[in-house]
């Protein structure tokens, strides 16, 4: 199995095909859409890419959920994600790192939680998986 | 306006690769203006029949139930010009397939030799947005992109 180094690399590689951005742009703490300028299609194309990458399958919403609370006001209220929403997302994106986000849960800020850091966690995660061996 | 920018598909292999022909006439409005004196079939346009292709192949693995929109082009590549004349072969391979979407691969040439290439990403409107935003109606193959494919049999048929 890749070290968490080669699988940086690998996704800094597949964001650069996928984004068209210079490797120097990304960082591990990038957000795809704010840092990188990706769009909603970009997500699916990263998706494709690392499947490709990684000979793994990724479910639909597993990595990048859609709309995750749908304005659910159990789990956003007054534009700010309410504590069980926090921890509908910690279940949902486990391999999100949520503190940051925790001090000020606004919505409008969820999609910082999309960073390349992330989805390196994702992959070494799925790759740890007795199915993807 | 006839936006349809293949004339007939060559081959056909369901959900894995597609070749389709486009003869270049000079008669083609476009090439009044692109340019003056000067005919070449503009980028964009060559690209539409790779789409075209493309997109026929990845719609028709669901029976033409899928409303199949280009996306997004990650990247292409132009080696030289097509010139009135000039028939370009378009071949279309599918490098991936899910229920949101699809990647095409893709390459344009003329006498065997290839003058651009790409990559083309395919969205299913149903699978990748909220369910039912764009409605029953499929307007991506309403007509004359899906007759494409009867044309085939017709000439299979009288072919043998």
């Amino acid at each position: 199995m890749p070290n968490q180094e080669e699988i940086y690399s690998k996704v800094s590689a597949t964001l650069m095909e996928a984004l068209n951005v210079d490797e120097e742009e990304i960082k591990p703490t990038s957000t795809l859409q704010g840092d990188l300028g990706a769009e909603s299609i970009d997500f699916l194309d990263i998706v494709f890419r690392l499947e490709r990458e990684f000979g793994i399958k990724i479910p639909r919403g597993e990595l990048f959920p859609e709309s995750i609370f749908q304005g659910d006001p159990e789990f956003v209220q007054n534009g700010k994600v309410t504590e069980k929403g926090l921890s509908e997302l910690r279940a949902r994106m486990p391999y999100a790192d949520l503190r940051e986000f925790e001090k000020n849960p606004e919505i409008r800020a969820i999609s910082d939680l999309f960073t390349v850091d992330m989805i390196t966690r994702y992959i070494q995660g799925k790759l740890g998986e007795p199915s993807n061996n | 306006m006839r936006w349809i920018w293949i004339d007939r598909f060559l081959e056909f292999h369901r959900g894995k690769s597609a070749r389709a022909i486009k003869s270049l006439s000079m008669a083609e409005d476009y090439f009044g203006d692109h340019f003056p004196g000067y005919p070449v079939m503009p980028g964009t346009l060559i690209l539409e029949g790779l789409a075209q292709t493309g997109g026929v192949l990845v719609g028709e693995v669901n029976d033409f139930h899928e409303k199949v929109v280009l996306a997004k082009i990650p990247w292409a590549r132009f080696y030289r010009e097509a010139l009135p004349g000039e028939q370009l072969i378009y071949d279309a391979e599918v490098l991936h397939l899910r229920p949101e979407g699809a990647v095409v691969g893709g390459k344009v040439t003329v006498d065997d030799e290839l003058i651009a290439e790409a990559e083309v990403f395919f969205a299913f409107l149903d699978k990748s947005s909220s369910p039912q935003a764009f409605g029953d109606q499929n307007f991506v193959f309403s007509g004359e992109l899906k007759h494409l494919l009867g044309l085939v049999k017709v000439l299979a048929d009288r072919t043998g």
